[in-house]
């Protein structure tokens, strides 16, 4: 950690498992590690594949005790579907910045019409009321344009890293030992169009 | 980065001298290594570096990926038992054999396998033996949230709870150390947010203090059956060894390396584990007793931090372990007055308790608000694909009553299908059942039980209702792994944990072989057939076992074809919507088949009674 480093970043990673949640929060934490901070990170395991909600916990900082965030300490809550990312509105911070991925998947009691999924206009609004900046990208719509579904957690990484200031070197070391290795290329692509998105430069 | 990362790498010679000796380097890494681990990942570290030789248990969340990482180690022997008690048993050998030895499992399997934790408290062991015990508080995973450190207590053995991943690693091997130094399993307890949390950790560069694994030998037994056969009289003299054992104990807790104060203010906090961290958080200039090794306590360095700090508090989730005992010596102590006894702990919990005690202020409420969205509730389902859904299908449609049991299928439990009335514990499902039908419970019932549950411990059950006589139907979902824990292998599976080939059981000959004359198999994506073969099951009025055959669809990644909706003919009667599979989505004008996420099963085609669903 060099003096000009913020002292601190919490992450909250939310979706729906098979998104791809945990493998983002593993670059997330290697990131932070490289970068030479401490780093946590917790999510729940068992259930990731079975189509629930799914969350992580990534900390940095100079010392990080609780592997949790506390409510109101979330930097960036990144949430890789429409509306998951509301239900940890209570963990950001009041300076937190939310990125959102604008794919929607509908959960049981929505698709057998029990429940209704929430409009995309008072999702934002929720969003919009608590954070400092929200930025909504299509992350689903540009990693099929590049070929694959699964792209969607790099590229939410790219959006992320506009807003740290960590050289892109950093990220793309990560990546490139974290993905397998006929996925590199791919992936630092993702990555790249995850920044353009975040910056509206589509 | 160079420094930081391949573990992995660790190349490992082998000197053979007389016996197996193993020796350890690193891939010519220079200084320290610091990598993200998981909990799970630092235990698995941290034996192969104290020079675990056999690792054995059975799978269960969050304790699964401890074997998983370890079976990756070269000259680790590591492998998945059937159940608990017999992984436990397999490490008890290996620890008396001489070497070192680690039986992994999580909270609720310390029950399936504590018969054995208290003989080989009894008998001790040569080699040292660590016992891993993963519990959950919050149930994020389990039928209920014990806590296990009674255990440590209740059988007198030690107890080591690590804080962190790096801890984690290093109590491993110090566990090794203390169990060959008092000649006693040690017990090392986690929690899901030790376990499935990552953290740095520090890697020594020269990867194991090159420690010689003794020879492995029967001399120990051998020599010494007073010791290790535990009938009565050997048994009334080892209680005495118990005793004496934990007293010593007591007294090296004093001194242990990991029982340390951390100096700050006048508020003094013991505690322990997890529960560490969301303390320092809630509590940043407090002083610390933070016990790594909580049992048995050590009671001078407790009275000693006790007159120094005022006021007093202990920290811990779940029961009140420590603080009992703490009140036993006399101190004037909180805990469960101000901090819950229920669920899993944050920081924000502590904080709210410590402002419930006066200690700070009360939480401003600018973080309570709720979103202004009403959000539906996404539980987890059976996949799209599952063969599990068609009995569950069934059965509810039959309105059986069904006894259930722990797996995948655990989550036929919810709606629509809500095909699941019991749910207990592993192996519950076909003695409920029996004892139900031999009250005299007059309705359809059934047991549903998975393969891997099924040999963990729904043998004796079956047996039972064979040599006792009931009209019972177990139906075993067999989907030829074991699914819910990450698709571990298992008896029927073929293959063993470090991937050697192994005979696939035969449960249709081991049913057989148990007595039960009624013996159906099932393809349960063939709604008619499985319809039919309940009900013959059902009027055999006697005890009966239907094996339905269902690969686990996550497993086997086949090129699914997926289906579509015929729009025209569907009249939204929502017949498919009550298979409750995630691919059936009701829209504005028809049922619409979402195309990313239908495996083809068809089991949609099958329920509509209009033909709707056709091919893409």
């Amino acid at each position: 950690m060099t003096p000009s480093m913020t002292k601190k970043a919490d992450f909250l990673l939310a979706g729906v498992g098979g998104q791809g949640i945990i493998l983002a929060s593993e670059i997330l934490s290697d990131v932070g590690a490289a970068a030479g901070y401490d780093v946590k990170k917790s999510e729940v395991h068992g259930m990731s594949q079975r189509g629930g909600s799914v969350d992580s916990h990534v900390r940095w900082g100079e010392k990080v005790y609780s592997p949790v965030i506390p409510r109101g300490e979330v930097d960036y809550l990144l949430s890789f579907e429409m509306m998951e990312g509301a239900r940890h509105l209570p963990f950001l911070a009041p300076q937190g910045v939310i990125i959102v991925s604008t794919q929607r998947v509908p959960p049981l009691v929505v698709s057998t019409g029990v429940a209704a999924y929430p409009s995309a206009a008072d999702l934002l609004a929720a969003y919009r009321a608590r954070a400092r900046e929200v930025v909504a990208i299509d992350a689903l719509g540009a990693a099929l344009r590049l070929g694959r579904p699964q792209l969607v957690s790099t590229i939410m990484l790219g959006a992320l890293s506009t807003f740290l200031e960590l050289n892109e070197g950093a990220w793309l070391q990560v990546i490139e030992q974290r993905v397998p290795a006929r996925a590199v290329a791919m992936n630092l692509d993702a990555f790249q169009a995850g920044r353009s998105l975040a910056v509206g430069v589509v | 980065m160079a420094g930081v990362q391949h573990i992995d790498q660790v190349t490992r010679r082998r000197v053979v001298s007389g016996g197996v000796r193993w020796s350890w380097r690193t891939n010519g890494g220079k200084g320290k290594l610091r990598k993200v681990l998981y909990g799970n990942e630092a235990i698995a570290l941290g034996a192969y570096q104290g020079g675990v030789r056999v690792a054995s248990g059975y799978p269960g969340t969050p304790s699964s990926e401890i074997l998983e990482n370890l079976a990756r180690y070269e000259g680790v022997y590591a492998e998945w038992a059937p159940n608990e008690k017999v992984g436990l048993d397999v490490a008890i050998g290996a620890a008396y054999a001489g070497t070192r030895a680690l039986a992994t499992m999580k909270h609720v399997g310390l029950n399936v396998a504590a018969d054995s934790l208290f003989y080989a408290v009894y008998t001790g062991v040569i080699g040292g033996l660590v016992i891993v015990t993963a519990d959950d508080p919050g149930m994020h995973s389990s039928q209920n949230e014990q806590d296990n450190r009674h255990y440590a207590r209740f059988a007198k053995l030690p107890l080591l709870e690590p804080s962190d991943s790096q801890e984690a690693k290093d109590f491993v091997i110090l566990g090794f150390e203390i169990s060959e130094r008092f000649q006693c399993p040690v017990l090392l307890r986690t929690t899901t947010r030790i376990a499935h949390s990552k953290s740095l950790v520090e890697v020594e560069d020269a990867l194991l203090p090159t420690r010689e694994t003794a020879m492995p030998t029967f001399k120990h037994v051998l020599s010494d059956p007073g010791r290790y056969a535990m009938v009565p009289a050997n048994a009334r003299r080892r209680h005495v060894v118990v005793e004496e054992r934990l007293r010593r104990l007591g007294e090296y807790a004093e001194t242990c390396p990991v029982n340390v104060v951390e100096e700050g203010g006048s508020l003094g906090i013991i505690t322990s584990g997890i529960s560490y961290q969301y303390a320092r958080e809630a509590f940043p200039t407090a002083s610390f007793l933070k016990l790594g090794m909580p049992y048995p306590l050590p009671r001078r360095m407790v009275l000693d931090f006790a007159a120094k700090h005022n006021p007093l508090l202990v920290v811990e989730e779940l029961d009140p372990f420590l603080e009992e005992q703490v009140k036993l010596l006399g101190v004037e102590v909180q805990g469960k007055r101000y901090f819950p006894l229920l669920d899993e702990f944050n920081a924000d919990i502590v904080r709210a308790g410590a402002a419930k005690a006066g200690l700070a202020a009360e939480p401003d409420g600018r973080t309570e608000s709720a979103p202004s969205v009403t959000l539906p509730v996404r539980p987890p389902v059976l996949c799209p694909g599952c063969g599990h859904r068609g009995i569950f299908y069934i059965l509810s449609k039959l309105k059986i009553a069904v006894m259930g049991d722990i797996g995948c299928y655990s989550l036929g439990v919810a709606a629509p299908l809500a095909a699941m009335h019991t749910i207990g514990c592993m192996g519950a499902s076909t003695s409920v059942l029996h004892g139900a039908l031999k009250a005299g419970a007059p309705e359809p019932a059934v047991a549903v039980i998975g393969d891997s549950t099924f040999l963990h411990s729904g043998i004796p059950p079956l047996l039972n209702t064979v040599h006792n006589a009931s009209p019972s139907v177990t139906i075993i979902l067999n989907n030829r792994i074991t699914a819910m824990t990450g698709h571990q292998e298992n008896p029927t599976t073929g293959r063993s944990l470090q991937s050697e080939e192994a005979p696939a059981v035969d449960l249709e000959a081991v049913v057989r072989a148990l007595g039960v004359r009624q013996v159906f198999k099932v393809d349960p994506y063939d709604l008619k057939a499985t319809e039919h073969t309940i009900e013959c099951a059902l009027a055999a009025r006697e005890p009966a076992v239907i094996i339905a055959e269902c690969a686990c669809v996550l497993r086997e990644r086949k090129q699914y074809t997926p289906l579509a909706i015929d729009k025209d003919r569907c009249r939204e009667c929502g017949l498919c919507l009550r298979l409750g599979c995630p691919a059936l989505v009701k829209g504005e004008e028809s049922v619409i088949i979402d195309e990313t996420l239908c495996t083809g099963c068809g089991l949609c085609s099958q329920v509509c009674a209009r033909k709707a669903v056709i091919a893409r």
